[in-house]
């Protein structure tokens, strides 16, 4: 558990960067810092570590006063992930990987058999630990960071812009990865971005804060979404904030119901209603109209997922009906998009 | 025409033997070159290593190192010759205040260089102040610290030759003797030697980047490279140019 009480950081410039923080990261859980630059949100984040210190007020790690220990080894004992990773150039993937090990005087033999142990967690092959991060592509480099971070265990995790430097197909892919990690380990993570949609993916709470230092709202995403505390937050989660809060839904409570199918590769004739193609395993595989042409179908949702899936399933397909598929992806029913709204419209009262 | 008479010289068994010989005048050019850079080394090294690590007294240092280069050292070899009574050390000192400049250039220049979110990363992984210097800062910085030593020879081999006016026997003799007798071809040998001993020295010291800078920090200078011409968006910062090896004197 991370507190921050009453913490405000002043530079010497004089602009106020952290203004009275006072807020609580849960242990085992995700906290994302978000925010326009100017917020404090780095700055907050720095302070956990004591690579800055507060100007006044106190932060406690698992209830002990981080001013209280010294610098190195407070840091040694929390893993600290960057923007671009800042792995050292000069040593191999896998000496990276060991630097906090053999800080703490571990023998050389077993942090690198550490290192390559986390390389494999992060799923890099072991082979890369050969090679120097120059010859690594950007998401490479920043899973070596995150390993790196993790090395000596730390029960907490400082993760500053991590992946704000990849391109979106890679960021939602170590997205991804953390998440499944997180659930693996279970470590206090607390996690600055400026990319909202990034902080209501991976945060289990987000801490909003808003120029000059000051923390707008701290909640669950979706409380974030569906109830911001004022204009700024509501602005800040920006448009479609009511379509995306869907994704917090779970769609239990929508009822799919049965379909025509025809398999595929039969020959199909004209009918009044659509029927859906399904291959030799139930999956389905497109539509076919009532003029008997072939069309591809829309997305698909598995059945208990959010149902902003099913909502997108129903409004993307030809026919107006939404795919529901098992966890195998077997056709398991159709839904509408009418029974989806109803569906939502009932919980609201 | 010159040229043949100058190699003529270089090859006349005469001036390769006695105690003004090409190999003694070799030999001692060579003393004076390696000691200065040396000695210049043992004062420009630390200094350049506290100043970049800490970031304390840059303003002084880049302010002193232009001073240092503004001196003429001609007059700064005859006037230390004068007031240490003759002899060697005074050309010794007046090499080394030569070489300090592009030394310490070359180290603040090299520290200052490594990527701030790899300092950033050493600090936050809670390494000290002292190890953050030796095994992030220094190994990161050796490219451009090899630089200015080799900036630091080149520079002293050239003006080593000035030692001659006060009597001293280095590749500077044949240069004022041909000068003094108009005998172009001993003028034109030494001035060969002196750039063949330059070529050699920096050959060595290029050897030795080979040998000592990390092979990581030589691949990513190469990916720097290509990336920054591939395209401008790369800005690299080097507080404090480099001098090229001149020719003062």
């Amino acid at each position: 558990m991370i507190e921050f009480r009453d913490v405000t950081k002043r530079f010497d410039d004089g602009t106020t960067a952290v203004n009275g923080l006072d807020l609580v990261v849960e242990a085992g859980t995700i906290t994302v810092f978000v925010g326009p630059s100017g917020c404090g949100k780095t700055t907050s984040l720095r302070m956990v570590n004591r690579m800055l210190d507060p100007t006044s007020g106190t932060i406690l790690v698992d209830g002990k006063d981080v001013l209280g220990v010294d610098p190195p080894t407070l840091r040694r004992g929390i893993g600290y992930v960057i923007q671009q990773a800042g792995l050292f150039p000069h040593r191999t993937v896998l000496d990276n990987v060991a630097t906090v090990p053999l800080l703490t005087g571990w023998t050389r033999r077993k942090a690198r058999a550490r290192a390559a142990e986390l390389l494999e967690l992060v799923g890099l092959p072991a082979e890369l630990g050969r090679r120097y991060p120059v010859q690594l592509s950007g998401g490479q480099q920043q899973r070596v960071g995150v390993a790196r971070a993790l090395a000596a265990d730390p029960p907490v995790l400082l993760m500053d812009e991590p992946f704000s430097a990849v391109d979106p197909v890679v960021r939602e892919g170590l997205q991804d990865e953390l998440l499944r990690l997180q659930a693996e380990l279970d470590k206090t993570i607390v996690f600055v971005t400026h990319d909202i949609d990034e902080a209501i993916r991976i945060g289990d709470k987000v801490a909003v804060m808003r120029t000059g230092g000051f923390l707008a709202q701290y909640a669950p995403p979706a409380v974030l979404l569906t109830r911001p505390a004022d204009d700024f937050v509501a602005n800040f989660v920006g448009k479609d904030r009511g379509y995306r809060s869907l994704s917090f839904v779970d769609s239990s409570g929508v009822e799919v119901a049965e379909v025509a199918t025809v398999a595929d590769g039969s020959a199909f004739e004209s009918s009044p209603d659509w029927r859906l193609v399904v291959d030799a395993d139930k999956r389905p595989q497109g539509w076919v109209a009532p003029d008997a042409s072939v069309v591809p179908g829309g997305s698909l949702y598995e059945v208990g997922a959010s149902i902003r899936g099913a909502l997108d399933s129903a409004l993307s397909s030809p026919s107006g009906l939404g795919v529901a598929v098992d966890a195998e992806g077997r056709l398991a029913g159709v839904v509408t998009a009418r029974q989806v709204l109803d569906v939502i419209e009932s919980r609201r009262g | 025409m010159i040229f043949a008479e100058a190699f003529a010289w270089l090859v006349d068994p005469a001036n390769w033997s006695g105690g003004k010989s090409i190999p003694v005048r070799v030999g001692v050019h060579l003393l004076f070159c390696v000691g200065a850079v040396l000695g210049a080394a043992l004062v420009a090294v630390p200094l350049g290593l506290f100043v970049g690590h800490t970031g304390r007294g840059s303003v002084v240092l880049v302010g002193g190192s232009n001073a240092l280069r503004a001196l003429p050292t001609l007059g700064l070899v005859t006037f230390l010759y004068l007031i240490t009574g003759g002899g060697t050390v005074g050309v010794l000192i007046a090499l080394i205040v030569l070489a300090v400049p592009p030394i310490l250039a070359g180290t603040y220049a090299g520290i200052q260089d490594v990527d701030r979110g790899v300092v950033d990363a050493a600090r936050g992984m809670g390494m000290t102040g002292t190890q953050r210097l030796w095994r992030v800062e220094v190994p990161n910085a050796l490219p451009l610290l090899i630089g200015g030593l080799r900036n630091a020879m080149l520079q002293v081999v050239a003006t080593a030759s000035v030692a001659a006016y006060v009597g001293i026997e280095t590749l500077g003799r044949p240069l004022l003797d041909g000068v003094r007798v108009l005998d172009y071809a001993q003028f034109v040998g030494g001035a060969i030697l002196i750039a063949l001993l330059a070529v050699a020295l920096d050959a060595v010291l290029a050897g030795v980047g080979r040998l000592v800078v990390p092979a990581g920090v030589r691949l990513s200078a190469r990916a720097g490279r290509t990336r920054s011409s591939r395209m401008q968006s790369r800005r690299r910062k080097s507080p404090v140019p480099v001098e090229s090896g001149g020719s003062p004197a």
